[in-house]
């Protein structure tokens, strides 16, 4: 008898699920962050449709504060695959001025993130949208389900959700409803690496350590990635040998000291490490249910 | 034990090659409220290097605020994660939690012990391939372990483990550790849970969880950790027959046609013979597509993609098994039902049904009895409530391909969802096929409806007038039959007086009754289309769930839905009968309108406002929609 490995478990989920939602919803699209998640979530997708390619675009949501790389990781990516990506900036949002100095973490967050998110799937009528999270990231993600049932108004409501069966995924909605599908849920953070190992997926060069332009804020290092990250009095940018756990808005997302230059390095250190990865995030440091409040009220 | 104590001389293409080789674990925790479910998972998270320093000291900080431990670490914060249950110091959902050790990885559905969630049971045990069962050793065998070892039997998980936690506080006493696993093994024989392992633990404490425990030298058995690390588990899907639920066509290109899929169970070899469900042809197996390129076989869980060697008609939904043990087919089984709606199950009403990955309509026809789980009595019942278990009969739209729960979950397994709010309602299980099934077949007769249709010069339809009581449907539908018939149209009128007083005069008017009325109008009025027909039905039929199940008896375009709309006020004040009066005296219970709900068409083909129209108003309205639908030409 062979035995499945537990990737190779995974990733037979995760295939099952992307098929399931292509076999049965009308206007699919893949949330395409940029970050590892992303990268793992993309690479099954290619599989799972292999040889056609996936039948759906990518979406990226662009709060106008990425990591320069990233944005250039995004673009050779789906150059490199040939995918339709369509990058959506809330325009209202940037009109007023919004950024994490002028409005604080959250609201930019609510306003360029959130938002944004909400108003491409409005405006292109995408009734079901995959997304990277995984559920050992955070408590209130340990209780989503795969298939995330969304209101009108993409509300999500932690008492009504479905419940999911064998591999029976229920994808039935009404007008003006939606499902955040998420087909990482059951993998861990080391998993993602394992796999990104193994199959030698491309990533954000962001995540290998180098020396970089950091300054040192609330015990963060945060990364000067352009002119634009207001520099305190007597604030100098040092150079550190840093990386990246997890890849957001730079003047919110805290770099780790680290040598870990290659995946195989990464992995190593996540073997050793004591630090979660949203330890890095900003965000969700706010309140104690911060990440329940975000997605309640539509956040991924 | 932990991932962290790999030895790191070993070069690290050597240790990632060994966690690559680690196996997949699912297992769900179970208990009431108090005996440790959480503390237990929290417990192998630390012990297996699971919580990070961030983690640990938020866990601190909750700990101080909302722990149930004087301060000091409760590790049962760790796994309720949402902010209403931290509030409640309650688990209110399944969580997943996520731990691994060198040899496997383990996922944990965490479910919730109060009575009102044996939904939320049923959905961690479907996919798990072990359950914990815990006890506190201080109370032994309780109603709640008897609920959920009656539900993990349902659900078929195989491995159980009871954990009799709490040893600590009955001083490791191995008189009532037996006594416990005496009691539990008596009940487990009553419900088919013939083999289980008792492993007497403190999860607070950690004894006998990752540790041997010198507490309990009577006790020789494996740790808990060390028993799920060595649970065989992919033999025995792996061993049944093949079987292989067409997910979605892949069409490349001009010369590609491929099935993608999961493998349900056993496994499948390129060359090797395959039968097709429902159509029962026949092909082979040409290439199977896998993860990392061509395979020459695929086992069960494997997501692939199969080509066959014949261009035969295949979609989604169809099922691809050996050809020697194929499975059978169906539309109407005796099946085991678990409810997870708020409102009700009534038999009659429709709902879809997703088997694999085929969604069909069905009807609960008969519910023959539901369970008690706390004390295992049948008991007659008229609806199957939020978290009832029932023995039902089902019907479907359409036969599908199905195997016995027992001898295959993928197969045999399905879910109910509402028609109306698209909710999953119910969980099933499919027992046997009914035999009625296989012995009606519809006559095949060369006179169909388009011959007696044609004979009548017209176009068979339903006119289904749907309103309050007293907003003038039979008053309208009768003046709408007398142009039709002075026309030479051939029609019949259905109504509360004909039909209520013969072929439905034993149902009442509780809402379970009010579906098998429409129920059975609906079916009526289909044989008279069938006749060739032009069938006017007047009822109140308040549900749409009812009207809609009617419309999906005849073909699109057969079913006009009247909506004779009358605002309450009016028709109460009309009141023809008197009943408004009656009801509102409390006379008649259930009357639409009064104490029960009325559902107005959301899409009417014919929309009529009484309080602006006459009846004969409203009747030459219906008429011009008739020949403006092409259901009969000038009249």
């Amino acid at each position: 008898m062979s035995t499945m490995t537990h990737l190779q478990q995974l990733e037979a989920e995760a295939i099952h699920v992307m098929r399931e939602v292509v076999a049965e919803c009308a206007h699919p699209v893949m949330l395409y962050s940029i970050g590892k998640d992303s990268s793992v979530m993309l690479h099954l997708a290619m599989k799972a449709f292999h040889p056609a390619k996936p039948p759906f675009p990518l979406l990226h949501v662009d709060t106008t504060w990425k990591f320069r790389e990233m944005i250039a990781f995004r673009d050779a990516t789906a150059k490199r695959l040939g995918l339709d990506l369509i990058v959506h900036v809330n325009q209202e949002g940037v009109a007023q001025g919004v950024s994490p100095f002028t409005h604080g973490s959250s609201l930019h967050t609510e306003i360029m993130k959130t938002a944004a998110l909400k108003q491409a799937l409005d405006k292109y009528g995408f009734d079901a949208a995959f997304g990277g999270a995984r559920r050992d990231e955070e408590k209130s993600r340990a209780k989503e389900r795969i298939f995330s049932f969304r209101a009108a108004g993409h509300r999500w409501d932690p008492r009504q959700q479905r419940p999911e069966l064998w591999r029976l995924y229920n994808t039935k909605i009404g007008k003006g409803e939606s499902i955040r599908v998420f087909p990482l849920s059951n993998w861990t953070e080391l998993d993602v690496w394992q796999y990104i190992y193994m199959q030698a997926i491309p990533v954000v060069p962001l995540y290998f350590a180098k020396p970089r332009q950091v300054v040192e804020r609330d015990g963060m290092l945060i990364m000067v990635d352009d002119h634009r990250l207001p520099l305190e009095p007597g604030e100098v940018p040092q150079m550190h040998k840093v990386r990246f756990r997890t890849l957001g808005c730079y003047p919110l997302t805290g770099a780790i000291e680290s040598d870990a230059e290659t995946v195989g390095d990464i992995v190593e250190e996540m073997l050793t490490t004591h630090l979660s990865e949203r330890q890095g995030r900003v965000i969700d440091f706010d309140a104690t249910a911060s990440m329940e409040k975000k997605k309640r009220d539509g956040y991924f | 034990m932990a991932l962290v104590n790999v030895i790191p001389a070993v070069p690290l293409e050597t240790r990632l090659a060994a966690l690559e080789q680690t196996s997949l674990l699912r297992f769900m925790t179970c208990g009431s409220v108090d005996d440790g479910k959480s503390t237990l998972i929290g417990r192998l998270l630390y012990d297996s290097k699971m919580i990070f320093d961030d983690q640990l000291a938020a866990l601190e900080e909750d700990s101080k605020r909302f722990g149930t431990r004087g301060g000091a670490i409760d590790f049962a914060l760790l796994v309720d994660g949402l902010a209403a249950e931290r509030e409640q110091g309650i688990t209110i959902d399944v969580a997943y939690r996520y731990f691994a050790t060198g040899k496997r990885k383990f996922i944990v559905a965490d479910t919730p012990g109060h009575e009102q969630y044996t939904r939320n049971m049923v959905t961690g045990a479907s996919t798990a391939d072990a359950a914990v069962i815990l006890v506190d050793a201080r109370q032994g065998v309780v109603t709640q372990t008897r609920r959920h070892s009656y539900l993990i039997a349902l659900v078929g998980i195989r491995s159980v483990v009871l954990a009799v936690n709490k040893m600590d506080l009955v001083d490791f006493s191995q008189a009532v550790f037996d006594k416990i696993v005496a009691d539990y093994q008596a009940f487990g024989e009553k419900i088919g849970l013939a083999s289980f392992l008792a492993i007497p633990i403190s999860a607070l404490e950690g004894d006998n969880v990752t540790r041997c425990s010198a507490s309990t030298p009577w006790y020789d058995g494996p740790t808990l950790l060390s028993h799920l690390e060595s649970l065989t588990i992919a033999d025995r899907k792996q061993s049944l027959d093949f079987r292989f639920w067409v997910q979605w066509v892949n069409r490349a290109g001009p010369d590609f046609r491929g099935f993608a899929g999961t493998v349900s169970s056993g496994k499948v070899k390129r060359g090797d013979t395959v039968r097709l469900a429902p159509s029962g042809r026949i092909s082979s197996v040409t290439r199977i597509l896998g993860p990392d390129g061509d395979l020459d076989e695929a086992a069960a869980d494997q997501s692939v993609t199969l080509t066959l060697a014949h261009e035969i008609d295949v979609a989604r939904g169809d099922l691809l098994s050996t050809p020697d043990a194929s499975p059978g087919l169906s539309d109407q089984f005796e099946v085991t039902l678990v409810w997870m709606a708020d409102r009700p199950m009534l038999p009659g009403r429709s709902y879809w049904l997703k088997i694999g990955t085929r969604t069909v309509s069905a009807i609960v026809t008969d519910l023959k009895y539901v369970v008690n789980v706390n004390t295992l009595e049948h008991t007659a019942a008229k609806t199957l409530e939020l978290n009832g278990i029932g023995i039902c009969n089902i019907g479907l739209g359409q036969a599908v391909p199905f195997d016995a729960y027992a001898d295959n979950h993928e197969t045999g397994g399905f879910i109910l969802i509402d028609r109306m709010t698209n909710a999953t309602v119910g969980a099933g299980m499919i027992l046997f096929a009914l035999r009625r099934s296989q012995n009606i077949h519809w006559q095949s007769v060369d006179i169909d409806r388009a011959a007696r249709a044609g004979l009548k010069h017209q176009k068979p339809a339903i006119l289904w007038f749907t309103g309050l009581s007293g907003a003038g449907k039979s008053t309208i539908a009768n003046l709408v039959e007398k142009r039709l018939h002075i026309a030479g149209k051939h029609t019949y009128m259905l109504d509360g007086d004909n039909v209520r007083h013969g072929l439905n005069r034993d149902l009442g008017f509780t809402d379970a009754d009010r579906v098998e009325n429409i129920r059975r109008i609906g079916e009526v009025a289909k044989l008279m289309v069938d006749a060739g027909l032009i069938v006017m039905v007047s009822f109140i039929s308040p549900f749409r769930s009812e009207r809609r199940m009617a419309r999906e008896l005849v073909a699109p375009g057969e079913f006009i839905e009247i909506y004779v709309n009358t605002p309450l006020a009016l028709a109460e004040s009309r009141d023809p009968k008197g009943l408004y009066k009656r009801a509102r005296r409390g006379e008649i219970k259930n009357f639409t309108g009064i104490d029960s709900p009325y559902e107005p068409p959301e899409e009417p083909e014919i929309a009529l406002d009484t309080s602006r129209l006459s009846a004969e108003e409203a009747a030459h309205t219906v008429i011009a929609k008739l020949i403006e639908f092409g259901i009969v030409a000038a009249v």
